[in-house]
């Protein structure tokens, strides 16, 4: 029944189950490119197979597929609980799921026939960025409408991450793909040179800031206090964090072209801005591990919680891992090498995609009536796979970057460089191989998911919640 | 140079820079509130949402502020030091353009000598010398194997370097001209003037020059188009011409690959072959040491 009395749970469904459905797919991609970095055969003489149009279609499908899709069930199932109120407009959430798995359909196509913008993170041609443009405004629009109907005074912190999220992607999305079309499938940016340069990173970095860390953050927000059942540790620095996040994100772009064209001033800044930005990040990781204080007992039996407290682990190792990178001098190690991969991962699968699968298994069986998933030990089992993978992940990539990094700079008594290229590449392959197992075990851990979804929904009802006063309101 | 088009703009982002990195102080000590006596419970908000989620109200950790706090000490000292603050050049005076000069000053000053130590020698000389072969072989890894392959035995459209076989010329002096300025390998596109049955009869004419099976009369029905359009830089007899870069036909060695069909495309539609020139990017110590490498490879290939 949709009424105005019970929650729009249709969207958040939808989205609920697109988000495992497309993280099997990205991670799969993954797996394969990740594979055929040891074995280049591997592409079948395709060129639709090859690593240069794979890799794109990854990065697309594990960030804004699958990421895209948690973000939307999360956030739209969160707005509405905590603003006491349904959905603002049900076709416009409608219009959102239909056209962002349309978006997603159409990077699945557009990206392994060869057509791309080429600019990182931002590689669909101009007709699918203007159905984003769409979409995006029509998710402002549910959003903020949702947050203005509230039945509560305050709004709750993980709306303003949620909607710092959504409003920020929104500008970068719109200055970043500024292009000329000059065909259906092919366009030109309006910027050239150096500037392009800043502006891909500002995008870049800022996608990572607020779509990869924003966004995430208004997740953990709701699911961490809701999962432990305990308040929030902390509301002053739920404030200071999320205004000083917010603010200081938006200048670390630079840090991703030291020692490059891009004049030396703006990489200062680059680089001093990602520093300021450790505490603000940590704040989220306090914020959330000590939320828990007094709960600590439940982590050894709740397999959720495990996910939630590992992926802010994670998390608070990345920020500080990320700042370490933008230092200069450990840049010119780090820059270019796979150490810097290893660090994306550390950020997208123990912090991103952890936090959404915990959230994902506190929500699926709310979603169809029920209190818990089919199987709290395959929950228990995803967790160590996926944790052992990403260990094995990132472990290995720290290895095989800082290799790089000093074969790279090796030189002989002669000041000829000691290692050619070619053998530091022969060298990656034990690492490689460690990457490839880490990354097949996480995808493992998303199949038993998958099973594990699979038997919670089929048979079930789905059922919509109905809208309970607010606390204030019952006093 | 100028990165600001006025000096509006520089002390724009210098003020904006400075305001916000104090910014995040001014917010840090705004919320920074008591320190909670032993025994102190914190309230939470009173605020409740979604029926049970609430907010403690605990101070900033305090750990937490003070490595807030050095980061933004931090920030400020290094944008007084490097340049950051729109044309203000910080008082290090540090810029990375200076940074690259400076370091490829030192390299020089260190490792030029050793180079130029071979500069003075002969090529046949130098070529000779085990130690000069060893650094010749590290340079050829950095920056030749890409084309030629680490083993010089060269790939598709690059030549190999250890047979006798040269476009240029395999003297030293050759070798060491064809590093230094570079070379461009053309082949015109004949498609047009020899026609779809031309090309075929080409083809034939070509493979009989080194004594390989062929249409006798194919072959002898381009033999006189080749006397008019390929002898130009080919020679009368297909022996190639040095001085151009035309390649030797009557020989086993084939650039692009010797299979009808391949030398039917290398015919029709020409081929362009470019060796980069070196000598600016390495300099002629390098260039010399190089060059005799790559004759002493083709000499080690005849033992």
């Amino acid at each position: 029944m949709e009424t105005q009395s019970t929650y729009n749970y249709k969207v958040v469904r939808q989205f609920a189950i697109m988000t495992v459905v497309w993280g099997i797919v990205g991670m799969l991609v993954g797996v394969l490119i990740a594979a055929q970095l040891i074995w280049p055969e591997l592409n079948f003489e395709t060129p639709w197979l090859t690593y240069g149009r794979l890799r794109p279609l990854h990065t697309n499908a594990v960030i804004f597929a699958f990421g895209g899709s948690a973000l939307f069930a999360t956030s739209y199932y969160a707005v509405q609980r905590t603003s006491h109120a349904r959905l603002f407009s049900d076709g416009l959430a409608a219009f959102t799921f239909w056209g962002w798995q349309a978006i997603i359909v159409l990077a699945a196509i557009t990206l392994p026939l060869g057509i791309t913008t080429s600019k990182e993170y931002a590689e669909l041609e101009w007709p699918i960025d203007l159905l984003i443009t769409a979409v995006w405004v029509a998710y402002a629009v549910v959003f903020f409408g949702t947050i203005l109907k509230r039945k509560v005074p305050h709004i709750y912190v993980a709306n303003w991450f949620f909607g710092g999220f959504i409003l920020t992607i929104a500008l970068l999305h719109v200055v970043n793909s500024l292009e000329i079309p000059v065909s259906l499938w092919k366009s030109y940016s309006v910027y050239s040179g150096a500037q392009d340069a800043m502006v891909q990173w500002w995008y870049g970095h800022n996608a990572v800031g607020f779509f990869l860390t924003a966004g995430f953050l208004g997740m953990m927000y709701y699911f961490i206090p809701k999962q432990a059942g305990r308040p929030v540790y902390s509301y002053r620095l739920s404030v200071v964090h999320f205004w000083a996040l917010i603010f200081t994100y938006m200048w670390a772009g630079p840090h991703h072209l030291h020692y490059t064209a891009l004049p030396d001033w703006t990489q200062s800044l680059g680089m001093v801005f990602s520093l300021v930005l450790l505490a603000p990040s940590w704040g989220g990781m306090i914020n959330g591990i000590m939320t828990l204080s007094g709960a600590w007992h439940k982590l050894r039996t709740d397999p959720i919680l495990k996910f939630l407290v590992t992926s802010l682990s994670f998390y608070g190792m990345s920020t500080f891992e990320g700042p370490m990178m933008s230092i200069k001098t450990v840049n010119a190690l780090s820059h270019y090498t796979d150490w810097t991969i290893g660090h994306v991962h550390s950020g997208a699968l123990g912090w991103v995609a952890m936090v959404s699968i915990g959230s994902l298994y506190y929500l699926i069986p709310r979603l169809f009536g029920k209190t818990e998933m089919y199987s709290v030990g395959l929950i228990t089992a995803h967790f160590w796979v996926s944790t052992i993978g990403v260990v094995l992940y990132i472990a290995s990539m720290w290895i095989a970057g800082v290799m790089q990094g000093l074969m790279w700079r090796a030189v002989n008594a002669d000041g000829t460089l000691t290692y050619s290229f070619a053998e530091a590449v022969k060298n990656m392959y034990p690492y490689y191989g460690i990457r490839l197992l880490g990354g097949v075990l996480f995808f493992s851990g998303m199949l038993i998911m998958a099973y594990n979804v699979w038997k919670t929904v089929s048979g079930a009802k789905a059922q919509d919640a109905a809208i309970p006063a607010p606390a204030g309101a019952r006093a | 140079m100028a990165d600001f088009v006025s000096d509006f703009w520089s002390y724009y982002v210098a003020i904006l820079t400075v305001a916000s990195i104090i910014g995040c102080a001014v917010l840090l000590k705004m919320m920074t509130t008591r320190k909670l006596a032993p025994e102190e419970k914190v309230d939470t908000t009173g605020h409740v949402w979604d029926e049970d989620l609430s907010e403690w109200n605990n101070p900033l950790p305090n750990w937490w502020r003070w490595m807030f706090y050095i980061t933004i000490v931090f920030a400020l000292a290094y944008l007084l030091l490097y340049p950051g603050l729109g044309t203000f050049k910080g008082n290090f005076g540090w810029s990375s353009k200076g940074q690259y000069d400076e370091e490829v000053n030192a390299a020089d000053q260190k490792y030029g000598p050793i180079f130029n130590k071979f500069l003075q020698q002969d090529l046949k000389a130098v070529a000779a010398d085990p130690e000069a072969r060893e650094m010749g072989q590290r340079l050829f890894l950095t920056y030749c194997s890409q084309c030629h392959g680490s083993d010089a035995s060269g790939a598709r459209g690059f030549p190999s370097l250890r047979d006798e076989d040269w476009l240029y010329g395999g003297e030293p002096e050759a070798i060491k001209a064809s590093i230094t300025g570079g070379r461009n390998g053309i082949m015109p596109p004949q498609a047009q003037v020899l026609g779809e049955q031309g090309v075929k009869d080409m083809v034939h004419y070509v493979v009989s020059l080194s004594g390989r099976t062929h249409d006798a009369k194919a072959a002898a029905a381009a033999k006189e188009k080749f006397t008019t359009i390929c002898a130009a830089c080919h020679g009368p007899e297909g022996k190639g011409n040095p001085a151009l870069g035309a390649p030797n036909l009557t020989d086993k060695v084939w650039l692009y690959g010797g299979s009808e069909a391949t030398i039917a495309e290398t015919i029709a539609k020409g081929r362009t072959g470019v060796m980069p020139a070196w000598k600016d990017f390495l300099g002629e110590a390098k260039v010399h040491l190089l060059s005799a490498y790559v004759y002493g490879l083709s000499k080690q290939g005849q033992k």
